[in-house]
């Protein structure tokens, strides 16, 4: 039973590397451009949220509706003003202008905050549990978490496969210059994939930062857990990056219970030994 | 009969006045204070770093931001060897190379499977499983640390001083020797394919370059160096914890940042990198964190208008350069030769 | 109003990199009008379309639309003002479905009659195939789904680049029989091909381009043979 309730602990936070994955791998999908800062957004998110629920006086979850206009705004701006000068056939631009991105965001943050470890106090929902059979509780928070990274990934895929800004989406990532043909402004449909990243991203940090403490430097390690679900899951499907969330959290989770110092290997394991034996990934759609 | 000329006429100013500098940094320790010494030496060990992240990124098309992994990884080399295995630290340093190299041969076939940015990502999920293997390792002193014993410093050299000429000396051959090598290969036939899948890599793979066969060999080459260089600076910080022999910002974004600034895909960009970089150290120490934040607006700044770097202006504006590696057919005629 | 040319380009130059392309080619086109460009391959047909069409942007000479400059607009821009470009190759977009291709096409609103229902007439065999992925239609059904894409643009000018290549004569002869439809409408059409009987078979005015400057241009049922593979060959 004990083991019932780690792994389901696992498959809980994998619904938030999930989230993290999402983000991550929505515009690479568009734009085929990989955001090195995307997991510094993350903590910028729950500074941002620290910052409202601490000034206004209202709880984590509400934040959110601050929180999420705020960066989806700061992400189109990005891409607009910056990102859009990085692409292009050469991979060095992006990935250093978001590698430099990632520098300034640890230390700009760490110049503001310090390094003081933080948290969200989401009130009493944190310790409230429900009890899913005998001697088997769960938190009412990761709950409701997985539950959200569900409807943000069934949300996603809503938009990509039902609306005419998902068929942009697509049609930009199928065709740069035959989507320009279409009438699409590419600046603007890059600008939009960037603006729905970061407001995935800061749905991702609010929940990170209620559940866990965060300081300006835990944006790295974010990355590489989204990064990893991404390719432990495949290539262009939510829904393995769903999966891939889940089975990392569940192997952390596992190496966790071996021995505390085992937690992060556990996951890197799992992920370098699919990248040797299946590097498409467990339900790739597309190849990259 | 026609062959090949490497150099030209600003090349061979370039070799002499490098030359000269040689001879200057190889007298140091009789010109220079401990300060000085010291400053020199890590200014060396990161022109030849930033020198090996170069091949890997500018010449190979390989960006890695995870070479801190074979950085630790020397570190703890020289450490498991010389407090372990009694091994002479020199030795040691010589010994971390082939290992780091072994130790990239099953890297590689693992990430080789990544592309692009997702490759870089790959590179630092394995410094971070490296970081946390270190952390395991208790007879290195686990997740906090250890200290290089008296017995093994001693073992260098009998007097401080002369330990620290010691160190500074094996800095600047190290340091020579990876530059020498680049040379080396960047003048063979291997650079030469290096030079195209530079410059174009689709068109280099259709005139029938193994590129991914290169591509590999260049990665296990710079984690070679890396290795060593890693061993190197360890020794002389004489401590070591999985958190600096990781760490992302001193190996990885200085590295970068130097290169950037110097100019991509260039042999000279890193050593003017480097020059600039400790410039606006010694000049901004006080900012602390302000400064990376500095460093990081400026390799932006750099990126987005002046993508070559500084020599690459310099380069393209006046055709310089500070080495011999053009190529330049040369005909019996010019060069008087019997047919 | 209708006096004025749809388009008219005035002696533009094109280049790609350092290669000349096109060497100040002039062209105009009326309200509701055909022309057809012939040319031997290389001659710069395509070229001159993605010039029009805000792909490539033109280094001398003027465009002129509905009597406003144009050149140098970029394509989202061109579209907008009510110029579509039928690609070469036909250029689906593979993850899309066939509808979802047809709508993208119109995700510019521009008003007119060409509407799904509209392209479904005009090409029933798209609407049997609607939900399929685009990739799973023959050439021709992708030739038909390519212009139909274009029209749900509703634009006042359709260019056409070379929507015979690689199609069956008679699913050419089939594609091109919907053209006096399209012309009613009120489109002008400028079609590129290689098939030059098919050209002077769908068109009023013909343009030959030979090594990038205009060899030959009159009318289509004037010009004789003799004259156009003189023109076309440059012999």
């Amino acid at each position: 039973m004990q083991w019932f309730n780690i792994i389901l602990q696992g498959v809980l936070i994998g619904g938030l590397y999930a989230m993290f994955a999402a983000g991550l791998s929505l515009i690479f999908g568009v734009m085929r451009l990989v955001n090195i800062a995307h997991g510094d957004l993350i903590v910028l998110a729950a500074y941002i949220s620290l910052m409202v629920t601490q000034g206004l006086g209202i709880d984590p979850l509400t934040s959110l509706l601050l929180v999420v206009p705020a960066m989806a705004l700061l992400g189109y701006a990005l891409q607009y003003g910056l990102l859009n000068r990085t692409l292009g056939d050469d991979l060095l631009p992006p990935l250093l202008v978001t590698f430099g991105l990632s520098i300034i965001l640890q230390n700009g943050l760490l110049e503001l905050f310090t390094a003081d470890s933080r948290r969200l106090q989401a009130g009493s929902i944190e310790i409230e549990t429900f009890q899913l059979t005998q001697g088997l509780f769960v938190g009412a928070l990761p709950l409701i978490q997985f539950a959200v990274a569900i409807l943000v990934i069934a949300g996603l895929q809503v938009l990509f496969y039902r609306t005419a800004l998902g068929r942009a989406f697509r049609a930009t990532s199928d065709d740069q210059s035959v989507a320009q043909l279409m009438g699409l402004d590419t600046r603007h449909v890059f600008a939009m994939a960037m603006a729905l990243s970061l407001a995935v991203i800061a749905i991702a940090g609010v929940f990170l930062a209620i559940r866990t403490n965060f300081d300006p430097a835990i944006g790295p390690a974010r990355l590489i857990f989204g990064f990893e679900a991404v390719i432990i899951g495949g290539l262009g499907n939510m829904w393995g990056t769903l999966a891939g969330g889940i089975i990392l959290g569940v192997s952390q989770a596992i190496g966790a219970q071996i021995d505390p110092g085992w937690q992060l290997l556990a996951g890197h394991i799992v992920f370098l030994s699919i990248l040797a034996v299946r590097p498409q990934g467990l339900f790739p759609r597309i190849s990259g | 009969m026609t062959r090949v000329e490497h150099s030209t006429r600003s090349s061979r100013i370039g070799v002499v006045v490098i030359g000269a500098a040689l001879i200057v940094l190889a007298l140091a320790p009789f010109w220079g204070d401990r300060q000085t010494l010291r400053l020199l030496a890590e200014m060396l060990t990161f022109v030849a770093l930033a020198s090996l992240w170069n091949l890997l990124a500018g010449y190979a098309g390989l960006v890695s931001v995870g070479q801190q992994a074979f950085v630790g990884l020397g570190g703890y080399l020289l450490f498991a060897l010389a407090m372990l295995l009694d091994v002479h630290p020199v030795a040691a340093i010589l010994i971390a190379g082939p290992i780091g190299a072994l130790v990239a041969i099953p890297v590689a076939a693992l990430i080789f499977r990544l592309r692009g940015a997702y490759f870089a990502i790959g590179t630092w999920v394995i410094a971070e499983v490296f970081r946390l293997l270190a952390s395991q390792i208790s007879a290195l002193g686990g997740g906090s640390g250890i200290s290089l014993p008296a017995s093994v410093v001693i073992a260098m050299a009998p007097t401080r001083q002369a330990r620290e000429f010691e160190m500074y000396w094996l800095a600047l051959a190290l340091t020579v020797v990876v530059l020498g090598a680049i040379v080396a290969l960047l003048r063979s036939r291997h650079g030469l394919a290096l030079t195209a899948i530079r410059d174009n890599e689709l068109t280099a793979q259709s005139n029938g370059i193994d590129v991914w066969r290169i591509k590999f060999i260049v990665y296990v080459l710079t984690a070679f160096g890396t290795a060593m260089i890693g061993a190197l600076i360890f020794l002389q910080k004489l401590r070591i914890s999985p958190d600096t022999a990781f760490s992302v910002n001193d190996w990885t974004a200085f590295v970068i940042f130097i290169t950037v600034i110097g100019g991509i895909g260039k042999i000279e960009g890193p050593i003017i990198g480097t020059i600039i970089f400790f410039l606006l150290r010694q000049t901004l120490a006080d900012l602390g964190s302000l400064y990376l934040l500095l460093m990081g607006a400026v390799a932006i700044v750099v990126m987005l208008w002046a993508p070559r770097g500084l020599w690459g202006i310099i380069s393209e504006r006046l055709g310089w350069q500070a080495l011999p590696l053009q190529r330049r057919l040369v005909t019996g005629e010019e060069t008087g030769g019997k047919r | 109003m209708s006096d004025a040319p749809l388009l008219k380009i005035k002696a533009i130059d094109a280049f790609y990199g350092d290669f000349q392309a096109l060497f100040g080619v002039s062209l105009s086109i009326e309200h509701r009008q055909v022309i057809a460009v012939i040319g031997a391959n290389g001659a710069g047909k395509s070229t001159l379309l993605k010039s029009i069409a805000g792909l490539m942007h033109p280094h001398r000479g003027e465009i002129l639309f509905e009597g406003k400059p144009m050149a140098g607009a970029p394509a989202f821009d061109v579209l907008r003002r009510g110029i579509a470009l039928v690609p070469e190759g036909r250029k689906l977009f593979p993850s899309l479905t066939v509808e979802e291709n047809l709508l993208i096409g119109g995700q510019s609103d521009r008003p007119g009659p060409w509407t799904l229902a509209r392209v479904y007439e005009l090409f029933p065999v798209l609407a049997e195939r609607r939900n399929l992925p685009a990739p799973a239609l023959s050439g021709g059904q992708q030739q038909m789904a390519a212009i139909g894409r274009a029209l749900m643009a509703n634009p006042s000018l359709l260019l056409c680049d070379e929507i015979s290549l690689g199609l069956a004569p008679i699913v050419v002869r089939d594609i091109y029989a919907r053209v006096p439809q399209i012309v009613a409408e009120g489109l002008s059409l400028i079609i590129v091909e290689q098939d030059i009987a098919q050209a002077l078979r769908a068109s009023n005015h013909v343009y030959c381009l030979q090594e990038g400057r205009i060899a030959l241009q009159g009318s289509a049922r004037q010009l004789s043979r003799e004259s156009i593979s003189a023109a076309y060959f440059g012999i």
